[in-house]
């Protein structure tokens, strides 16, 4: 009982919060800046599945830009190439009927088939899959941050591959990115008469993964991934397949970086080289020590913010240099995250308002 | 050009880069070992050499400036130690591990906003980008014989000193047994800051002797790092030596896939390696296989 009240204040106060930005905005005449918060928490939700990797299982991924391209390219290539030739073919048939190959307009007004956004998604998601078990089953077999390595490495060669290959656009990347129909009437698109709804796309969807990571980390699951950050022999003689977990978890994470990476690209309608950049794995990384690692609303808030305040231009030249010294001084620092002591305090102040004060039950 | 001596001349140009991985893999043991952290800021020592080097050579004759490179980033790797590993103690393996991860980009940062995105060069040591030494009928730099030669040196210099001198006996023990180097009265905080100190500075000989050939450029280290790193668990992590063949296998095999891809994809090479080492042989090709303790860092 107490546990579904809680969850509605919480949902009310999001709520809330959204639309006090949302009408703030628009009485400064600032609407504009919806546009690069939409992106920030597009961005932010390639962070909430870095957390789940480095601050509940204790890698690191210095892949996860390369993630956010892969899905951003894949849909971005099926959405726009031309398939004329194969909706010619039985099969082609076959998939108009099913809509999976959808006639469509292109940059120049002509027209065109290409497949439907949705079977974008469904290939990102599939080759994000194979991608990241193929990286992560030998990595995390061993003990030790193989995954590192192993995911800088990976990330120069997206980036390298993505820059020399013409039908990726190379140095200019893809544009022309048709909108995303999600459900009738619930449209990802960079139109202006869209920007407010998919601001609130964006941030339900958000809110969703954090809901549902917030469950994941809470439960038996959660707490073996604990374990296995604390002490990975331990977890091990515990009876807990520490492989087997961290490669799920880092699957789960790295199909999260490929959805953001899918929902931006139709947001923005097109993605470019420097997304799959190994400065961008790099920012993801700080961002997540700058929530705190294993503190998910930490992370969201926080890189939902300075990724907004970096698409804004605000860091001019050192941008990069900013997520960098970030990094440094957030770990050395307050490894925990600025946030956590706050919360702490702010929970106590909030508490001792409340008439019925019990003692908690474990950890809240 | 006839097959067997552009085979040839592939297997010596893999060499001359394979030197250099080495060296790299060289530094990630060093610091390996004696710390039990993946330094991912190795590239940019060697990317600091090269450009240190580069600058000082207006000033001062070219073999001053290479010694003076190698000191300026053998103490900036000291600095760093002290600065963030030392005071950083209490925290784990992972949180230094960002941090070097953190440091490697600023360091490149920093070197954008003091140099600028242009590639620089060191001039050839001896002679000049046309001449060549004719060696069984394919073409060699001179500035590649700088380069096998200096790490030549380097590696029997290192093995020396790690196996007959007092602070390298100290720093094996330190990376075999640190309790137990610890009760020998070895004090190691000291030795962690000496490989930091030898690790930087061999990064940075290394940044000096190939930067006529491959030029220095500020976003170099990343991609050096990875190849290094490859390097260094082909050989097998924590073992210097070993990281030699590493680095001279992971050249080779850079240099002869250009037969197979375009040499814009080179880099798959050393991914390639990656991968396989961890999926098949992650103790490394003369690691021993037995051993895996229940140390954790």
């Amino acid at each position: 009982m107490r546990d579904t009240r809680h969850q509605l204040v919480w949902l009310l106060g999001i709520a809330g919060a959204l639309l006090v930005v949302r009408y703030s905005l628009r009485a400064l005449d600032m609407e504009y800046c919806l546009t690069q918060l939409t992106m920030a928490l597009y961005y932010s939700m390639v962070v909430l599945g870095l957390c789940l990797v480095m601050g509940y299982c204790g890698q690191v991924s210095l892949g996860h830009g390369a993630f956010f391209a892969i899905g951003g390219y894949t849909t971005a290539v099926l959405t726009t190439a031309h398939f004329d030739r194969l909706a010619r073919s039985p099969i082609g048939g076959w998939l108009q009927d099913l809509h999976v190959l959808v006639a469509r307009q292109d940059a120049f007004g002509h027209p065109a088939i290409s497949f439907n956004p949705w079977a974008g998604f469904m290939a990102a998601m599939g080759l994000t899959a194979v991608i990241a078990l193929l990286i992560g089953y030998p990595a995390l077999r061993l003990k030790g941050h193989y995954l590192a390595m192993a995911t800088l490495g990976f990330g120069l060669i997206v980036n390298k591959l993505v820059l020399g290959t013409a039908a990726l656009g190379a140095a200019d990347g893809i544009n022309g990115v048709p909108r995303w129909t999600l459900l009738p009437g619930l449209i990802v698109s960079g139109r202006s008469e869209h920007r407010v709804a998919n601001f609130y796309i964006a941030a339900v969807l958000l809110l969703v993964v954090l809901w549902l990571l917030r469950n994941l980390v809470r439960s038996r699951i959660g707490r073996a991934l604990l374990a296995i950050h604390d002490r990975e022999t331990a977890a091990n003689a515990m009876g807990i397949n520490t492989a087997g977990l961290k490669l799920k978890t880092f699957l789960l994470s790295a199909l999260l970086a490929a959805s953001a990476g899918v929902l931006f690209t139709h947001y923005t309608g097109g993605i470019g080289p420097s997304e799959s950049g190994v400065m961008k794995s790099v920012r993801y990384l700080a961002l997540t020590a700058a929530g705190g690692m294993a503190n998910l609303w930490g992370a969201c808030v926080v890189s939902t913010l300075l990724n907004y305040l970096s698409l804004r231009g605000l860091f001019g030249t050192f941008d990069h240099a900013v997520f960098g010294v970030l990094l440094i001084v957030m770990i050395s620092v307050a490894p925990e995250g600025p946030l956590r002591p706050i919360g702490v305090w702010l929970r106590a102040q909030l508490l001792r308002c409340k008439p019925e004060r019990r003692p908690s039950h474990g950890p809240a | 050009m006839d097959e067997a001596s552009l085979l040839l001349q592939y297997l010596l140009s893999g060499i001359t880069k394979g030197s250099i991985y080495a060296v790299v893999a060289i530094g990630f043991n060093l610091i390996y070992s004696a710390t039990g952290v993946l330094n991912f800021a190795q590239g940019e020592f060697v990317m600091l050499g090269g450009m240190v080097a580069v600058s000082l050579a207006r000033l001062v004759p070219l073999p001053v400036a290479v010694f003076g490179a190698v000191v300026i980033v053998a103490v900036l790797g000291c600095l760093l130690e002290l600065l963030f590993f030392r005071r950083l103690r209490r925290h784990t393996v992972l949180h230094l591990i960002i941090i070097t991860i953190g440091l490697s980009i600023v360091i490149q940062e920093v070197a954008l906003h003091v140099w600028d995105e242009k590639v620089r060069a060191l001039p050839y040591f001896t002679g000049n980008e046309i001449s060549s030494i004719r060696f069984l009928g394919a073409a060699i730099s001179p500035q590649a014989v700088w380069v096998l030669g200096t790490v030549g040196v380097v590696v029997v210099a290192l093995h020396a000193f790690l196996k007959y001198s007092l602070a390298g006996k100290a720093m094996r023990a330190c990376s075999s047994n640190p309790e137990a180097a610890m009760l020998a009265g070895i004090n190691i905080p000291v030795m962690r800051n000496l490989s930091f100190g030898l690790s930087a500075g061999l990064g940075a000989l290394a940044g000096c002797v190939i930067s006529p050939i491959t030029s220095t450029h500020y976003e170099m280290g990343a991609p050096l790092a990875i190849k290094g790193f490859a390097a260094a668990i082909l050989g097998g992590l924590g073992n210097p030596m070993a990281a030699v063949a590493g680095g001279l296998s992971v050249g080779t095999v850079e240099a002869f896939s250009v037969m197979l891809w375009p040499a814009a994809y080179n880099d798959v090479a050393a991914f390639g390696i990656i991968l396989l080492v961890l999926f098949f042989r992650p103790e490394g090709l003369f690691g021993r296989r037995a051993g895996q303790g229940v140390r954790e860092h």
